[in-house]
Order: structure tokens, then C-alpha cells, then sequence
């Protein structure tokens, strides 16, 4: 019961302490002070108390854009388990209702972009579901990687069986896993290199383009259900990554924390060393991480 | 050879009489133009000065031997295109066409170039002498016809903090087939006031022309006043524009540096330049107690001096933003990711950016060896001019190393001349404009050439001014450059252009 408690607080407070975290590093590295860290929580207050702007063309699928896509991502968190604890929600076959969860945020947060009938949010939406159709199937892939190994159809069965000893059996499948579900990691949560959280030029942007004519709680909603989904995959990836397992549920709990916050650092580091790639690349990149996974697949299956 | 004689040879920053310069007939001129333009003539500036009946139009056209040529002839009724021939006349004679009200012949692209009203008001004409011009953006833009092609428009306002100005894609899926730049949303009437001056708020004026470039439009200007009043500016005073002229250069190089830095994603590039080119414009305070130099340069010398104290630290100054600035700008070579992004993107052939008459790093960078500071040198420059870069790339990683290449250029030249500043005086009373003169300046702003002409009246008023930015020359550049590119690069290559508004727009 206080791990279910404690898995539902963390998935409602946590999320955009990762984005300050990312953002206070890339700072560091640009010699800058940078912005607070809670300063995606005030953005977030900021944006609920403002009213909202719906453009008069706009159909219902505009409004139900945000609330669909954060309802989904946060069943989405109920279903992933956060260090080693069993998640509220938890049956055989739930990694398939994880994967459609996701697909089913993105699907909506697409038709909206597309009901504004702006050519800037058609252009991302075509991006978007362009770059997650490569992006997908790593995520499945991975998913049966672990099934098959850990024998299990859980997402808490396969990902609990994550074990040092499963690294010294099984590390050479683990490593292209991680490889490329850090890939996706970065790309679908809108990192540098694949799309830059930060731009302002309408014309590059994939994510952040599409959410242009949202405004006040609506847009609210997107901030923190894209945090959501970086906690999510994030979780998911540390989980394979790291099988740490400590003494007491509480010591677990502390190094998954940690281990997130690292993970945020990590991206942050990744975002300044490097600059974007040209959109025609990032298709071969996520290309890339389908052929690491599949890779891992035939280790595993062989 | 014989089109050559037309031509009444000159230098820069000289005057001349009006009756001095040959009328030509127009058929003649507009021939003699398209015959020069390939003989290695370059259009500076052409314009007319609408009359009651007609117009008097003006070509000034810049040579190789440090030589400038000027002519001028008569159109009534209409005026016929030579773009076809000629396409870096393109803009200009669109220019003729809406501030003279002259209809072209035969123009292929024939559309407003400013949406400004005519510069002449005429009052018998009802409707159309009232003072309205055609409002900005409207207009047919050229499409591109098939169900699988769409249209992007972005602007006139934009995201970020920049100037107004519409651009209109026709997109293959992410491919840009064609880019049309619409401007002219800035216009504020600069050529028109002008007329009748000089008055006491123009060095002012000319100093906002494009506030990017204060120094670059400022030291035109005042190299007119004195052309026109035959007066030599102080050698101090020269060696200082001079030093304010590069620092703005500098500064604004820096500020691109890092803006193509950021524009690709790479901060600590995108940071570092943004502090330095502070710094810079800091050092601009130093020299004249603004940071963008506004103030210094007069008609007759500068109204700031530099005494050898901070000279000394200024040059200390200029030493430690070298030191960071060459840490700043070697990140970004060394980032293997930032060097994908910048190379084949946005790329103009050597053979366009001759046709188009661009100038500038923006000609540089395409392997044109063109320099005002070399080609028709002015001030200190006659004696001592840094050395001009050239990248054959043309595109965008072209122009961003011709940049820091010009940065290094620019800060060896402005240690010298802190260095070895001349003795004297730095402000001579600028007498008024002779009467019935023209007069031409070049200047080398850190854009590329700033061209002003300066016609004055029997009374030594200004009859017309004509202001041409180096941007003028360099919009049809960057529309050329997105041909076949990415949609999504198209901010990276406006960028690498970095291209005035309200320099175009006056």
C-alpha cells in the first residue's frame, strides 16, 4: 500500500524536476547560472491559473487533444514500475496496453495539431508520426527482448527479472538494448539531437510545433504530460540499465530517485555537446536503434 | 569597349558636377548597363528622380582599378526592363518603377518592392497622388501548382525577437521548391525626408537607417557631407571610423557566430558569443559612449577622441576577446555534429551570386573576391586595408568560417590603428553642400557595401538621396540559397545571411 502511494506521488511531483535538472546542467555547461530548479513547477502554476484562447475553426478534437494525450500517459505510469516496486496497476499482457497508451497520447496530440489547419502544426504532425513509426518499434522490440528473456508477459515480470546476473548471461543483447532505447529516449522526448525543447523557429521544430495554438491549463497539461513521458521512459530505461537492487524497499526507492536524477543529467550533457541533427537524418538515426534492438532480438532468440 | 566611355570615371567619395556626368538616351543607357555588367561593371546603385513629365534615371556602376562610373538618362511614358539580361537589376528597377510611378516593360517579376508611395506627390492625380501607398503584403505571390504541393507562410510576425518580413514557401513534403521574401512592413519614408536636407536630425536618421550598422550608414553619410563640401576628413578622425567600423564588425560577426550556434542547437557556443559580442559593443561604449557607436562619426571628422590611455585599454581589452572568442568559435569547428548540420546547407553557386550582384561575406563566401575596403578604398583604407578572406563553399559553413576569418582580420587591424593613431585634430567644420553635385560613397559595412548618392539642387540641398543597404543586394541570395533545401533549414540559412530589414525597407 506505501509503494503504491509513494508510486502515485512520484508520478504526479517528479516529472518536472527532471526538466529543471536538464536544464540547470545545459546551463552549467553554457557558463551560465541558469533558471531555478522548481522552474518548471511555477511555469506550470503560471500556466493553470491563465485562461485559454480556442480558435473558432477548431473542433472538439483540439480540446480533447491534451486532456486524451495526458489521461493516456498518466495510465501509462501506473503500469511502469519505478525501481524494483510492483506498480499499482499490473497483469499479464500490460506492456501491449503500455506500448498503445503511448501511441494512443500521440495519436491524439497529432489530430489536434492537425484540426487547427495550420500549415506550421500539419508540418509537425507529419514529423512527429513520421519519426515515431521508426521510433516504435524499438520500444516493441525491446519489450519482447525482455519478455523472452525473463519468460514473463508483464511489464513488472520482464523488468524485475533485469539482474546483474541476467548482464553477465545476457550483456551483449542488454548493451544494443539500451543503446538504442536511449535513441528513443532522446527522441521522443524531444532532446537535442533529434528536436530542441528550447528553439523558438516554427520551422524546425517537431514536438513543440504541434502544441503551438494551445494555450493557458491546455498547454499546462502538455508541459507536464511531456515531463510525464520523459519520467516514464526514463524509468523504463533505467530499469534494463541499472538492476540495482538494495537491502530495503526505502533504499530502493532513494536509488531510483537518484538514478533518475542522474539520468537528467545525462541528457542535459547530451544537449551540450552536441548540436541538432538535419531532420532528413533523424530517420536513419531512429533507423539505427530499430537495427540495434532487432539485433538484440536475434541474440536472444537465437 | 566603346560602352565604357559612356561612363564619367570617378573614385569613391568624390563629387561631381551634375553637368559633368553624360545624359545618354535611354535605349543607349539601358544597353550600355547590360554591356557593362559583363565587362565586370557591377550595379551600385541605380534610381530615378521623378519629375513633372518623367524620370531621370541614374546608374551608378562600381569597376575594377578602384574606379566608379556614372550616367544618366531620361524615361517618359515607361521604362523597359533589362532584368532579363541583367538580373542584379532586378530590385532596382522595381524600385524605379514604384517610387517614380513608371510602369516597366517586359519586367519579369514585376511586383512592389516596398508597397511605399511614390516619392513624388502629385496633386492634379485624385486618387492616386494621395499619400497611400499599396498596403504591405498584398499581392499575388508566385505559386507552384499539384496536389502533393503545399504552401508555407511565416511572418510578418515572427517567434523571436526580429524584424518583420513574410516569407511565402511552396513545399514538396519537407523540400522547398521556391522561397518568395515579401518586405517592406518597416518602410519609413527615410529616402523621402532626406529630400530637401540636409537638416539636423539627418546624421541621426542615417544612423537608424539600419541600427545594426550605425557606423557603416553614419560614415557614409558624413563622407558625403564632405564630398559634397570638398573638405578632407582629419587623418586621426579617419583612423578612428576606422576602428569604430571594424569593432562593429566584430561585434556583429560574433553575434552571428552564435547565432548560428544556437539556431543549430549548440549552446555553449550560442552563450559564449552572445557574452563576447557584449563585450564588443562594450568596447564600442568605451570608444564613444555608445554601444553602438552612435554619435561618433560627424560630417568632418569623429566628435570623440581617444586618448593614448585608452587606447591602451582598449587594446588590453581586444586581447582577452580574442582569447575567449577564438575559445568560443573553436568549440563549434570541433563539434563534429555542428559541421554536418552547416556543410551543403543553403548553398549558392559562384555563378548565381555573380548574376545577383550580391555583396558582402555573402559574396565572399561564394568565392567572389569583393571588398570595398580593397577594391575602392576610403579613409585609412587607401593606405592600409586588413587582408580579404574568401571561402568557395558558399554555403552555410562557408559563410560562418569567413566570418571568424574576418573577426581575426578585423581585430589584428584594430590593434594596429590603436596603436599607431596619427597626431592632429578629429573635427573639421563640414562647410555646406556645393550646389548642382553628386556625389557617391562606398563603404564596406560588416553586411558588405553601403552605397549612398547624394544629388544636390541650385540652392546645395538635397535633390535626392539614395540609400542602398548591402541587404538589398543579398535578399534574392537567400531565397536562391533554400532552392531545393529543407524546409526545417531554412531559419540556419537566413541566419548565415542575417540579412537588414529596415536596411532594405528605409
Amino acid at each position: 500500500m506505501a509503494d503504491i502511494l509513494i508510486h502515485c506521488m512520484l508520478i504526479i511531483l517528479m516529472p518536472p524536476l527532471l526538466f529543471g535538472v536538464i536544464n540547470r546542467t545545459k546551463a552549467a555547461f553554457a557558463g551560465r547560472s541558469g533558471a531555478p530548479l522548481l522552474q518548471p513547477y511555477y511555469d506550470l502554476f503560471r500556466l493553470l491559473r491563465k485562461g485559454s484562447v480556442f480558435s473558432r475553426t477548431a473542433t472538439w478534437v483540439f480540446r480533447a487533444g491534451p486532456v486524451v494525450a495526458l489521461a493516456a500517459t498518466l495510465a501509462a505510469a501506473l503500469l511502469i514500475p519505478l525501481g524494483n516496486h510492483r506498480p499499482p496497476l499490473s497483469f499479464n499482457g500490460d506492456m501491449i496496453l503500455f506500448v498503445y497508451l503511448l501511441a494512443l497520447g500521440r495519436f491524439f496530440t497529432a489530430t489536434a495539431a492537425l484540426d487547427t489547419g495550420s500549415s506550421f502544426e500539419g508540418m509537425g504532425a507529419a514529423r512527429e508520426v513520421t519519426f515515431s513509426c521508426l521510433a516504435e518499434p524499438v520500444i516493441c522490440i525491446a519489450l519482447l527482448v525482455l519478455s523472452r528473456l525473463s519468460g514473463q508477459l508483464s511489464l513488472y515480470g520482464i523488468l524485475a527479472h533485469s539482474s546483474i546476473t541476467l548482464w553477465m548471461t545476457s550483456g551483449a543483447a542488454l548493451i544494443l538494448l539500451v543503446a538504442g532505447l536511449f535513441l528513443v529516449l532522446l527522441s521522443e522526448n524531444c532532446r537535442i539531437p533529434f528536436d530542441d525543447p528550447t528553439t523558438h523557429l516554427e520551422l524546425t521544430m517537431i514536438h513543440e510545433v504541434m502544441v503551438l495554438d494551445h494555450s493557458g491549463p491546455a498547454f499546462g497539461m502538455i508541459l507536464y504530460g511531456a515531463a510525464l513521458k520523459l519520467f516514464i521512459l526514463g524509468a523504463l530505461f533505467l530499469n534494463v540499465l541499472l538492476p540495482l537492487r538494495a537491502a530495503s524497499p526505502l533504499l530502493d526507492w532513494l536509488v531510483f530517485l537518484m538514478s533518475m536524477i542522474l539520468l537528467a543529467v545525462t541528457v542535459g550533457i547530451v544537449e551540450s555537446c552536441m548540436a541538432r541533427y538535419r531532420l532528413v537524418r533523424v530517420p536513419q538515426i531512429l533507423l539505427a536503434a530499430c537495427v540495434l534492438s532487432a539485433f538484440a532480438m536475434l541474440l536472444v532468440v537465437r | 569597349m566603346s560602352c565604357e566611355l559612356l561612363l564619367k570615371t570617378f573614385r569613391n567619395g568624390d563629387s561631381l558636377a551634375i553637368q559633368d556626368v553624360p545624359l545618354v538616351a535611354l535605349m543607349e543607357f539601358l544597353q550600355a548597363v547590360v554591356e557593362l555588367t559583363g565587362l565586370g561593371w557591377r550595379i551600385a546603385t541605380y534610381f530615378g528622380i521623378p519629375d513633372k513629365d518623367g524620370v531621370s534615371l541614374w546608374c551608378v556602376l562600381a569597376g575594377s582599378n578602384q574606379l566608379l562610373g556614372t550616367f544618366r538618362s531620361r524615361a517618359e511614358g515607361s521604362l523597359p526592363s533589362i532584368t532579363n539580361a541583367c538580373p542584379e537589376a532586378h530590385l532596382f528597377e522595381r524600385e524605379v518603377a514604384e517610387q517614380c510611378r513608371i510602369p516597366l516593360e517586359g519586367h519579369p517579376w514585376f511586383k512592389p518592392v516596398r508597397y511605399q508611395p511614390p516619392l513624388r506627390q502629385d496633386p492634379d492625380n485624385g486618387e492616386r497622388g494621395r499619400n497611400n501607398g499599396i498596403l504591405p503584403g498584398v499581392g499575388d505571390f508566385y505559386r507552384v501548382e499539384g496536389a502533393e504541393i503545399h504552401e508555407v507562410a511565416v511572418g510578418p510576425v515572427h517567434a523571436g525577437i526580429i524584424e518583420p518580413g513574410h516569407f511565402r514557401f511552396q513545399c514538396h513534403g519537407e523540400t522547398v521548391y521556391h522561397l518568395e521574401i515579401a518586405l517592406g512592413y518597416q518602410h519609413r519614408g527615410l529616402e523621402r525626408v532626406l529630400v530637401g536636407g540636409p537638416h539636423a536630425a539627418t546624421m541621426a536618421q542615417m544612423e537608424t537607417a539600419a541600427g545594426d550598422t550605425t557606423i557603416g550608414h553614419g560614415l557614409a553619410y558624413a563622407m558625403i557631407r564632405e564630398g559634397l563640401a570638398e573638405i578632407k576628413a582629419p587623418p586621426r578622425s579617419d583612423c578612428l571610423r576606422a576602428v569604430a567600423l571594424e569593432l562593429e564588425r566584430l561585434a556583429n560577426h560574433c553575434g552571428d557566430l552564435g547565432a548560428l550556434a544556437g539556431d543549430v542547437g549548440f549552446l555553449p557556443t550560442m552563450s559564449f558569443c552572445g557574452r563576447i559580442r557584449g563585450d564588443l559593443l562594450n568596447a564600442s561604449a568605451e570608444l564613444c559612449g555608445s554601444r553602438f557607436g552612435r554619435g561618433l562619426v560627424r560630417p568632418g571628422g569623429v566628435y570623440f577622441d581617444c586618448p593614448p590611455n585608452k587606447a591602451g585599454a582598449l587594446m588590453k581589452r581586444l586581447d582577452e576577446i580574442r582569447r575567449d572568442y577564438t575559445g568560443a568559435v573553436k568549440l563549434l569547428w570541433d563539434a563534429p555534429s555542428v559541421m554536418a548540420r552547416f556543410e551543403n546547407t543553403g548553398r549558392v553557386s559562384n555563378v548565381d551570386a555573380i548574376d545577383l550582384g550580391l555583396v558582402g561575406p555573402a559574396a565572399r563566401a561564394c568565392g567572389i573576391m569583393r571588398d570595398v575596403r580593397r577594391d575602392h578604398p576610403f579613409g585609412v583604407y587607401r593606405t592600409v586595408a586588413p587582408p580579404v578572406s574568401v571561402e568557395s563553399g558558399g554555403d552555410v559553413l562557408a559563410r560562418a568560417k569567413l566570418r571568424w576569418q574576418e573577426s581575426l582580420a578585423s581585430l589584428e587591424f584594430v590593434v594596429d590603428r590603436l596603436g599607431s593613431l596619427p597626431d592632429g585634430e578629429i573635427l573639421l567644420a563640414c562647410g555646406d553642400a556645393r550646389r548642382e553635385r553628386i556625389a557617391v560613397v562606398l563603404v564596406e559595412g560588416w553586411r558588405g557595401e553601403i552605397c549612398h548618392v547624394a544629388i544636390t539642387d541650385t540652392a546645395g540641398r538635397f535633390l535626392r538621396y539614395k540609400v542602398t543597404d548591402p541587404s538589398f543586394h543579398n535578399w534574392n541570395g537567400l531565397a536562391m540559397s533554400l532552392r531545393g533545401q529543407q524546409i526545417s533549414d531554412f531559419p540556419l540559412c537566413n541566419k548565415s545571411f542575417n540579412l537588414s530589414y529596415c536596411g532594405f525597407d528605409l
